[in-house]
């Protein structure tokens, strides 16, 4: 129950700080990866100040026995650099650079009611779900 | 400096509410992953998940009834692009086990390797991908 609370709050906190960002534009988010051409540095100061922020946290975070309302930390365990890894950073690059929509705006997006914005969150569970559809062949 | 003003108060929004996911719940806030492992497995232990994503549209609800000003950018592309663009973010992040905010806010102040190198080769790839698209 607790942790619908924690979740709701924190989902209207990340979409605010996604919409005043301008991380939610994608014409800002395409100014900012378009290096060679108008290149318009400010969204790095979001992920800036949001990893400056969390790195002073997160120090403090691990340094308690476990999470406030759960009994242990639940975080990645892979440590590895495979080839899923750098062939899927590399898929999520060009999709994110092609109009410049990432997974956390797309979904604050859906409250444009734009077409194109159910759209690509549609085309976005597709993709997932073919994703599960093929690890469930491989392995 | 007002240019760079918003991105950082947005940042630091994005940074407190990943940190109270960890400090509350122990986990990490990567909105691919929350989504991902959701439709992968939607068991009762997720419900934070799902009250995450409804809080994101919650959030931009309140945001567009404060003031339509905050969205008043273009989201005109051609559809086939967004389908592309859709599809290639939600299978890529899958296989890359994350996306900017999994890997970027909360994998990079955790010194993960994995997600130090993922962030630096999407950034790359969209840097490319914007490169050519402008070529074309």
């Amino acid at each position: 129950m607790i942790g619908i609370v924690v979740g709701l709050f924190s989902g209207v906190i990340f979409s605010f700080g996604l919409v005043f960002s301008g991380m939610t534009n994608p014409g800002k988010v395409i100014g900012f990866l378009d290096i060679f051409g108008k290149w318009d540095p400010s969204l790095a100061f979001v992920m800036g100040g949001a990893v400056c922020f969390n790195l002073i946290s997160f120090h403090f975070i691990f340094k308690m026995k476990k999470p406030h309302f759960e009994k242990n930390f639940d975080l990645p365990l892979k440590k590895d650099i495979d080839r899923s890894l750098l062939i899927g950073a590399t898929i999520f690059g060009v999709g994110w650079g092609l109009i410049g929509v990432c997974p956390g705006p797309s979904v604050v997006n859906l409250v444009t009611l734009n077409l194109n914005s159910f759209l690509f969150v549609v085309s976005m569970i597709m993709g997932m779900v073919v994703y599960n559809v093929y690890t469930s062949f491989t392995s | 400096m007002e240019k760079f003003l918003p991105p950082l108060i947005g940042g630091i929004l994005i940074g407190l509410s990943s940190t109270m996911i960890l400090f509350f719940l122990g986990k990490i806030a990567g909105v691919s992953g929350i989504l991902g492992s959701f439709l992968s497995n939607p068991k009762s232990s997720h419900n934070w998940k799902i009250s995450f994503l409804m809080g994101l549209v919650f959030g931009g609800l309140i945001l567009k009834i404060w003031s339509p000003k905050f969205f008043t950018y273009s989201l005109n592309f051609n559809i086939i692009q967004v389908i592309i663009a859709g599809f290639l973010v939600g299978f890529g992040t899958r296989l890359g086990s994350g996306c900017t905010s999994g890997h970027g806010v909360s994998g990079l102040p955790r010194l993960s390797k994995r997600s130090f190198i993922a962030t630096i080769i999407f950034i790359f790839a969209g840097v490319v991908t914007v490169f050519i698209k402008g070529k074309l």
